[in-house]
């Protein structure tokens, strides 16, 4: 079985069904979701027997493909895994049918949800045709093992993100648009030149330029061309992530995005940043990595106590939901330059976490946006009486972001912090002070908006009965596109119904993972280990 | 790591062996409820409470077996939990004399607590509800204490964290009960830091986070990591017991359902700090340092608690200032060492029984007066509620210390214990807490004859009424302990003898002979008991409080000014760096990345046009960013 090229048919099923999508006539919407679903779904099948394929025990790639794609450079279309990539691969295979399942009534006509102010209702085809194209360029960039192939698919998730947002996002969405755009492309020029570089330290030390990353990972790089070619992809990488100071793109983009756009840019998108951190900083650049780490964990640490006292000044939940992304990512950059195994085991995991965590918690926002028609956390109060079920979803992704144990979130937290502490003990407990901060920033922004009597967009409409009225009705706010922009008075005439049955299918397998990874996460680490083991030792770390 | 203690736990065989159960079955209520839904609602109850007191069968089961093992100690491997480098850290459980005694203690008080919520909860429409978080409760609870490792204890630690956040925030409609749940969790948060620290220290130090690992090993640390590691876990146990400085949380944690109060805010977890400390005891008996400022919190916080339980009109306030001063007893007591671990211990088990029978009691009260909790409102009850009267009553006594009820021997004890220091700080300590015995006397006699005696104050329309024997008859046993527990675990069953394996045995040398030190304890309490009647039973009880009043009674009225001190030292400062900092971040960050952009391009005037969206100037201020991290990390490394 482990013959079977899972990774290109993980690239190629995805980038045909993304054309397939776009090429269905106009009208044909339901079809389109439910083969862009069908799709991702396959996608979903492929990283699970690419997971039981995949032997932890074995050599650090596995499930390689290699052929020659640019000879005359040395470029290979070269894919394969080690267990760093294939989590995230899971990770990109279980989000991607969600955010489907999530976007599935976004546009619709009469969907009972309201449109978020200033949005108005398009073509969907487009969206979903654009996610599974998204999602073939996740895959490769995770999946590239040749250093050019790798920048490719990093430059090409631009293209579908930048219209994921810039046209189907929320009323500020142009800007935030370009936004990420520059910054990412900004990112990618830099480590354009870093990869080019790097080639041609290969040619004039093997005599012939490769980008193939085990052959660059052998090459003994003079330190001082370490230090400028590690700026490059660090540099690129730091915004992707992103970190402070480089962060500020993320809350527009995060805030503006359509809500399954939101999900996998913050799920796995900013990922990309520190999984290149662990693939190509560390092992490529072993002196610059170490001459580095004290100014990156600075950052990292800054990150964390900085973007976390944001998240509590925010008053727009998904930028709130953002900036806990920012000081998340903090977390993980602590445990990738921590160079303990303990600490980058746990920043791996940490990846996957975050994006199950952040995922939910982006989902439900996103319904309880859907709902209320308002980003502010001042426009609701006492959700929890008419929608329980949504409070019920809304606590546990809140309480996995504050990484109380018992939650995935808390098993990689902890690694994180506790592996870090031996080598980095400053460090290690100024992030640590991190964990009140959490708390803070999710339990204020639940009592806002679930606790305490109903409240602006909740309140039943005047002279109407008592708050919970029968399950299932609908109000439609006076119906059509031409109401798109509520008004605040018209607002407050939405009653909150309770997750809908499509609603709970997307939510509940993200809470499962949450519960079960939070008892039981020794399967990932067993997977992550060995990977960090080999990254290590190209690092020459000494635990 | 090193040598481990001669006296590894046996691997648990029968009965013992299937202990995890313990924490499976409520929480299987806990699940069954959570995800049944509305369909559980007839019977959730019921079920709910069967978990618990099949837990609490099967706890006596085990404890009956516990005794006959040798040792008295069993572990219980259940699997791994997280592997990785050198970490290994395994799911388990450790079954000895100490866990056994709490594991009785919550599961039993736990029982009649479930029982008592059937009645007090069948009027709300979510009492479903209230029964999975509890249970939720009970199964973390058993967890912490249960647990055979530092991190097994912190997952329990901030599980019943979560349980009690719920449980505050029980009726979220009414936004005090919202804030008092948030309140709560991030003060115990902020201990949660030191308990996790502690962990990372123990980690980084022996490589292990077991209890059988590291107190195996705690001859080869230094002696400031010990202390270190004393001080961190004082933190943690200062934040889940409510001692000073992170007091404030747990009078307003009273905004939860009265049970919760019983079960969660008096009688087991907020005193989860001294077990833990109990627990940690080889590590306190190598670090006085560390003890000396455990001896501190407890004497601080016991006047704390006392002086600010003399000044409130509401009465689940005023018990829950006592509970904060009764926990100050037993840090006080655990923080003498091996002389005092099993006096604070026994007076935990017996402030167990007494205070979660008084918030039963009170329960019980709220119930006939339409849910007011206003003692200028209450008087004249002794008649309307005979049951409730008798049973708080013994409670009242059991509390104050009254000769040969529980609280009496286990409250001697500790002062016993503190004078035996035989130095000035033994009779700092043993000073101090005569003291509070005296106010302990005032502010619970004052409590009794504002709520029982004196003349019918009753808002119009209230008509007091017993209730009903679901929740009498859990209040008749509990006031059983009232009387009993004391004597049967100081003098008839020794507590000491059962804990002997956990830690050792201690011969007092009495400094100051126990019938003296009874003697006057007993006269002190005395002189309290006649202040509050010359204070407030003589005198007719005003329906509102006077307000002008001595600057000492306003001090005590707002609870020494703890809320104040915390909100001018910590929520306004970082509710005032939050904004500077968003603001910075919107214009300075933000600003200066495309500022210098725009200067870059070499045209000032696009710096007011920068967020127009002109995609050269992004791009150029994209660059200035990335030119000006990659300059100054060059620049500070390399320099």
């Amino acid at each position: 079985m482990s013959d079977f090229p899972f990774l290109v048919a993980m690239i190629a099923v995805p980038a045909v069904g993304a054309a397939a999508v776009a090429a269905l006539p106009r009208g044909r919407e339901l079809l389109a979701k439910q083969l862009a679903l069908g799709v991702s779904l396959v996608v979903l099948v492929l990283a699970a027997l690419a997971a039981v394929a995949f032997d932890t025990g074995g050599d650090r790639f596995q499930l390689t493909t290699s052929v020659a794609w640019i000879p005359d450079f040395g470029v290979d279309f070269a894919l394969g895994v080690d267990g760093i990539a294939l989590v995230m691969l899971l990770l990109v295979g279980l989000l991607v049918p969600l955010v489907i399942g999530a976007s599935w009534e976004d546009g619709a006509p009469g969907a009972g949800t309201v449109p978020e102010a200033g949005t108005e209702a398009r073509s969907m085809r487009f969206f979903f045709a654009w996610l599974l194209l998204l999602e073939a360029f996740m895959v490769g960039v995770f999946a590239a093992t040749d250093i050019f192939l790798f920048y490719v698919f990093f430059e090409a998730m631009l293209v579908p993100m930048y219209f994921l947002i810039g046209s189907f996002g929320g009323p500020r969405r142009q800007y935030a648009a370009v936004k990420f755009f520059l910054y990412s492309l900004v990112g990618g020029l830099i480590m354009l030149a870093a990869v080019i570089g790097l080639y041609v330290v290969s040619t004039s030390e093997l005599g012939e330029g490769t980008f193939a990353f085990d052959a660059l990972r052998q090459l003994d790089i003079d330190p001082g061309v370490q230090k400028l070619l590690f700026l490059g992809f660090f540099v690129a990488f730091a915004i992707k992530a992103p970190l402070v100071p480089l962060h500020t793109w993320l809350p527009d983009s995060a805030a503006e995005a359509p809500i399954g756009g939101a999900v996998l840019l913050v799920g796995i998108l900013d990922k990309v940043g520190t999984f290149g951190f662990l693939r190509y900083c560390l092992p490529l650049f072993p002196d610059a990595s170490r001459f580095f780490a004290p100014m990156v964990l600075v950052l990292a640490v800054v990150g964390v106590l900085y973007a976390a006292l944001l998240a509590m000044g925010q008053s727009d939940m998904k930028r709130l939901v953002a900036y806990t992304s920012i000081s998340h990512f903090g977390f993980i950059a602590l445990g990738i330059f921590a160079f303990t195994t303990e600490a980058a085991t746990g920043a791996v995991l940490y990846m996957v976490n975050h994006g199950i965590a952040t995922g939910l918690l982006f989902l439900v926002v996103g319904m309880l946006i859907a709902r209320g028609g308002s980003r502010q956390i001042g426009d609701y109060g006492g959700v929890a009486a008419q929608a329980p079920k949504l409070a019920a979803v809304f606590l546990i992704a809140g309480l996995a972001s504050l990484a109380l144990p018992g939650t995935n979130s808390f098993v990689s937290e902890f690694l994180v912090l506790i592996g870090s502490f031996p080598e980095r003990p400053v460090y290690a407990i100024v992030a640590t002070a991190g964990i009140v901060l959490a708390a803070l920033y999710i339990l204020l922004m639940y009592q806002r908006t679930m606790h305490g009597p109903a409240r602006g967009v909740v309140a039943p409409p005047a002279g109407d009965g008592p708050a919970s009225g029968p399950a299932g009705t609908v109000d439609e706010p006076g119906g059509g596109g031409a109401t798109a922009v509520l008004t605040a008075p018209a607002r407050a005439a939405v009653r909150f119904t309770d997750l809908s049955r499509r609603e709970i299918a997307v939510v509940a397998p993200l809470v499962v993972l949450i519960l079960v990874l939070g008892v039981h996460p020794q399967p990932l680490l067993d997977i992550i280990e060995p990977a960090v083991t080999a990254t290590l030792s190209d690092l020459g770390a000494t635990r | 790591m090193e040598t481990l203690s001669a006296e590894v736990p046996l691997p648990a065989e029968g009965l013992l062996g299937w202990s995890w159960l313990l924490i499976a079955l409520p929480l299987a209520g806990a699940a069954v409820l959570l995800l049944g839904g509305r369909r559980t609602d007839r019977w959730g109850h019921l079920l709910g409470t069967a978990t618990v007191a099949g837990a609490f069968l099967l706890a006596v089961l085990c404890t009956v077996q516990l005794a006959d093992v040798e040792g008295r100690s069993v572990d219980v491997d259940l699997f791994t939990f997280i592997s990785t480098g050198e970490l290994d850290v395994r799911a388990g459980l450790l079954y000895d004399p100490l866990s056994a005694v709490f594991v009785l203690l919550i599961t039993g008080v736990g029982s009649l607590i479930h029982v008592y919520s059937i009645g007090y909860m069948a009027h709300d429409p979510a009492r479903r509800r209230f029964f999975a978080y509890l249970n939720l409760f009970v199964a973390a609870m058993l967890l912490l204490v249960l647990g055979n490792s530092f991190v097994a204890l912190y997952v329990g630690w901030e599980g019943v964290g979560l349980a009690s956040y719920l449980l505050i925030a029980f009726w979220y409609t009414r936004p005090a009960a919202a804030t008092a749940a948030k309140k709560a969790f991030i003060m115990n948060r902020v201990g949660d830091v030191g308990l996790a620290l502690a962990i990372f220290v123990m980690f980084a130090q022996l490589g292990t986070t077991s209890y059988a690992g590291v107190f195996g090993s705690v001859g080869t640390l230094a002696g400031g990591t010990l202390t270190a590691i004393g001080l961190l876990l004082l933190l943690g146990a200062c934040g889940k017991s409510g001692q000073f400085p992170l007091q404030a949380w747990l009078p307003d944690a009273m905004e939860g359902p009265t049970p919760v109060s019983a079960l969660i805010h008096a009688a087991t977890m907020v005193t989860a700090g001294v077990y833990l400390i109990a627990r940690s005891a080889p590590i306190y008996d190598e670090t006085p340092t560390a003890r000396t400022v455990v001896l501190a919190v407890g004497a601080v916080t016991l006047l704390i608690g006392a002086i600010a339980g003399c000044a409130f009109d509401d009465i689940k306030k005023v018990l829950a200032y006592s509970t904060v001063s009764q926990i100050g007893y037993m840090f006080l007591a655990v923080g003498l060492g091996p002389a005092g671990y099993v006096a604070g211990l026994a007076h935990l088990l017996t402030h167990g029984f007494f205070k979660a029978g008084l918030f039963l009691g009170a329960g019980s009260v709220m119930h006939a007066m339409d849910d007011s909790v206003d003692m200028r409102r209450f008087g004249g009850l002794w008649k309307k509620l005979p049951v409730t009267f008798a049973t708080f009553g013994l409670g009242y006594l059991a509390l104050i210390g009254f000769p040969f009820l529980s609280g009496f021997y286990t409250k001697d004890a500790i002062i016993e214990a503190a004078l035996d220091r035989d130095d000035v700080w033994g009779w700092v300590l043993g000073g101090v807490a005569v003291l509070g015995a005296g106010l302990t006397a005032f502010y619970m006699t004052r409590l009794m004859l504002m709520t029982f005696f004196g003349r019918a104050r009753w808002e119009p329309g209230v008509h007091p009424h017993e209730s009903p024997s679901v929740m009498t008859v859990p209040m008749v046993v509990l006031s059983l302990g009232s009387i009993g527990a004391g004597f049967l675990l100081v003098k008839a069953f020794p507590l000491s003898d059962w804990l002997e394996p956990v830690f050792g045995e201690h011969e007092a040398e009495h400094v100051v002979a126990p019938l003296t030190v009874g003697l006057v304890v007993t006269a002190v309490m005395l002189v309290g008991v006649l202040a509050a009647w010359l204070f407030v039973g003589r005198r007719e009880v005003p329906d509102t409080a006077p307000v002008r009043v001595s600057p000492v009674t306003r001090a005590a009225r707002n609870a020494l000014y703890a809320d104040t001190i915390n909100e001018s030292l910590v929520m306004r400062p970082g509710q005032w760096l939050t904004r500077a900092l968003v603001w910075v971040d919107n214009r300075g960050v933000d600003g200066a990345v495309n500022g210098l952009a725009a200067g870059l391009g070499g045209s000032s005037s696009r710096l007011g046009r920068t967020q127009t969206g002109f995609v050269r100037t992004y791009a150029l201020s994209m660059l200035g960013g990335a030119v000006l991290v990659a300059g100054a990390l060059l620049a500070v490394t390399s320099g």
